[in-house]
């Protein structure tokens, strides 16, 4: 009798608690503090004429819970993409960045929005990033008059102008002059701001990609050319397409960082390290040692050049969503249920805006051109 | 009467000098250094970048003084990388600059092509009206002299077919000076065909074409010559050349109407119907190549527009189809000559066999 009656009360006492427990986890909410935190990157950066920097970097419990939503809303923004294009919802052309997401935050946590980003056509999480919303993103997928180009430029041409995001370009390499430009202009304009314009590694041998890092080195523009080496342009592996594929050390005259593309901490460093670089010494390269899920396109499946191995290992040790949640578990700043809840929150919100995007109906009234 | 018959005896230049609102005499080259110069002058977001530009005063002198007056950091000597500087003139133009980017003939902006229509002529339509490309693409455009088959061609009627580009030809000062104001002013990507050999030609301006404010409307053109019996197109040299061959048909009792176009895209399509409503008869003029050539779009908006009118089939006059040969006689053949246009104005008019019917 006395027994059960400790053990009862002891059950009580338990239950007394757990509720401070989980007071205890309320006050320390879902968003994080900016309380400071510094983080060791995977591996240190290697550079080309130019000193690399510190593999410490200072982050807080906040930014990596949102690193963590971003790119957990990312991912499941590119896998909706992947059913609706093959329920024929999407056409023509679809290049999914899914495994790429931290070059996307991990960039955009380290400029401001009045920096210029400009890439080629696998835009979608850059344009996300870049302050777009899921609705405007799946409706221009969609082509419905909704979409962030109102439906008249599709997967490949996605822009905000007012959050300096200069597309969205489907011409392999033509971004980069245009990110050399739009760098030329906010030197012209005194504004004390950078662009990165980012290539992939088939644009990497494009000759006019040299043509406008040289004018930006004899020009002093303050452009960062970002080359996320996913190693494989459409089909071609890397070391079939280039003879070197140092790509970071490709500038010759012009420094570069070769950054792990899957670390958005180090991604982070790498570009507040290239905006310092570029508004005093002129242009950079970094090199992002990224990888993507997807084929080339909707249409490749990827596993032709590839190996289905090698696709499972890079997201079994690199996957950068994974990365992000070790991180914020080792250190105690969310629990894995609480985890788990942003991810099925970010579910809804893709499923939500998806449903929102085809309640805009698929017929347009606008015909007639309205162009010289 | 008689001081009427007194100013037919007089030439031509003192008639106009005795007016005084038409007293100054400008060349084409002069006409398109000070547009640029008032330009650049009244908006500080204009500059000019090109091969030659800053110190050398310009391959075609085109930009004298302009590296002097308005510094390194607004006339920039590019190095010979047409597809890089192109493509960093439209990034400048969608960050809100406005460029204003020379070729030093249009046959090298081939390299840059794809910054011109897919960069820049594109990017309002694709981005639903976010992005402007206020750029310039300027140059000399068509044959010059004897410079052979890779820097003669005209290229009009490529960058003319494409939609989001505005493609005008200057012919005269006037046009020059107006035109290159107007196409720097414009918030669109224009591709603006000079012509080498005109540079050096003299025009007469009135106090009105000189004003800094002075701007001609894109997509008019103008009634060169007014005539009854035929209409004959032409923009840049060939208008000259027109204008002659109209001198010529005068004394044979053809009275022809000439129109410069200055506007290739868009087509001032209603101007030149009008005119060939009047006359029935339409004889296109162009110097490039003449498949897919402006003639061909001129014929066939008269057709689509004008078929009742017309009292002759259409003739284009275009350069030969062939690659510009070098020898002076042969490049004399592949270029139209003044008897060409007079010979197909009377084709027109019935006043020789038709080319048919002596086939």
């Amino acid at each position: 009798m006395a027994l059960s009656h400790l053990a009862a009360s002891a059950s009580r006492s338990s239950s007394l608690l757990k509720p401070l427990s989980s007071a205890l986890s309320l006050r320390r909410s879902i968003s994080g503090d900016n309380s400071p935190l510094t983080v060791e990157t995977s591996v240190p950066f290697t550079s080309h004429q130019c000193e690399a920097p510190s593999r410490s970097v200072e982050t807080n419990p906040k930014e990596l819970l949102t690193f963590f939503r971003d790119m957990a809303l990312m991912r499941r923004m590119e896998i909706a993409a992947d059913s609706l294009y093959k329920a024929k919802l999407i056409r023509g052309f679809c290049h999914l960045y899914d495994g790429q997401e931290a070059v996307a935050v991990g960039m955009e946590a380290a400029i401001t929005k009045k920096d210029c980003i400009i890439t080629a056509y696998r835009d979608h999480c850059t344009f996300v990033s870049r302050g777009g919303t899921l609705l405007e993103v799946f409706a221009e997928l969609m082509g419905r008059q909704a979409g962030c180009s109102k439906g008249k430029g599709g997967s490949m041409h996605f822009y905000k102008k007012d959050s300096n995001f200069y597309g969205g370009h489907g011409i392999v390499g033509a971004q980069v002059p245009l990110g050399c430009g739009l760098a030329f202009a906010q030197k012209y304009s005194k504004d004390e701001t950078v662009t990165f314009a980012l290539y992939g590694d088939g644009a990497a041998n494009q000759g006019q990609l040299f043509e406008a890092l040289n004018i930006s080195a004899l020009w002093d523009l303050p452009a960062i050319l970002v080359c996320e080496n996913n190693h494989y342009g459409m089909g071609t592996a890397e070391w079939r397409a280039a003879k070197s594929p140092a790509y970071y050390k490709r500038g010759d005259y012009v420094p570069g960082l070769k950054v792990d593309g899957m670390d958005a901490l180090a991604v982070k460093q790498a570009c507040k390290f290239a905006k310092e670089h570029a508004l005093k010494n002129g242009p950079i390269i970094l090199e992002m040692d990224t990888y993507r899920y997807h084929g080339h396109s909707m249409s490749d499946p990827g596993s032709s050049y590839r190996t289905r191995d090698e696709i499972s290992g890079v997201r079994q040790e690199r996957d950068p969503i994974e990365r992000i949640r070790k991180l914020i578990l080792s250190h105690d700043l969310a629990t894995e249920k609480e985890l788990k809840d942003v991810e099925k929150e970010v579910r809804k919100e893709v499923d939500d805006a998806i449903a929102q995007a085809k309640s805009f109906g698929a017929d347009r009234k606008e015909v007639r051109a309205t162009l010289p | 009467m008689l001081g009427q018959s007194l100013l037919k005896i007089r030439p031509a230049i003192s008639v106009l000098r005795s007016y005084s609102s038409a007293a100054k005499q400008m060349t084409v080259r002069e006409a398109l250094n000070s547009a640029l110069d008032e330009e650049m002058s009244a908006d500080p977001k204009v500059f000019l970048m090109g091969e030659e530009v800053g110190e050398y005063q310009g391959a075609y002198k085109i930009s004298k003084g302009l590296l002097e007056k308005y510094g390194p950091e607004r006339v920039l000597d590019t190095p010979i990388t047409e597809a890089g500087f192109a493509g960093i003139g439209v990034g400048a133009a969608y960050y809100g600059l406005k460029p204003v980017v020379e070729f030093m003939t249009f046959n090298f902006s081939m390299q840059a092509i794809d910054h011109i229509i897919n960069s820049a002529a594109k990017s309002n339509y694709m981005s639903a009206g976010q992005m402007s490309v206020p750029i310039v693409f300027r140059g000399p455009n068509g044959a010059a002299a004897g410079v052979g088959a890779q820097h003669s061609q005209c290229y009009a009627s490529w960058y003319a077919s494409c939609p989001g580009l505005k493609v005008l030809s200057p012919y005269s000062s006037e046009d020059a000076r107006g035109l290159l104001k107007a196409a720097i002013r414009d918030p669109d990507p224009v591709v603006f065909l000079e012509n080498e050999l005109l540079y050096g030609e003299s025009f007469p301006v009135s106090d009105e074409v000189l004003d800094s404010s002075f701007c001609l409307p894109i997509g008019k053109a103008k009634i060169e010559r007014k005539g009854k019996d035929v209409t004959i197109t032409a923009f840049s040299k060939m208008v000259g050349y027109a204008l002659k061959a109209a001198e010529i048909l005068e004394k044979e009792g053809i009275d022809a109407e000439v129109i410069n176009l200055r506007s290739i895209r868009p087509l001032d399509r209603s101007t030149i119907n009008a005119s060939v409503r009047k006359t029935n008869r339409l004889i296109t003029v162009e110097e490039g190549f003449p498949q897919h050539g402006v003639g061909a779009e001129i014929c066939a908006s008269v057709v689509e527009e004008s078929f009742a009118y017309l009292d002759a089939p259409v003739e284009r006059i275009a350069g030969a189809d062939v690659p510009m040969p070098y020898a002076a006689n042969l490049e004399r053949m592949a270029v139209p000559q003044v008897e060409d246009i007079v010979r197909a104005a009377k084709r027109a008019c019935y006043r020789v066999v038709p080319l048919a019917a002596a086939a």
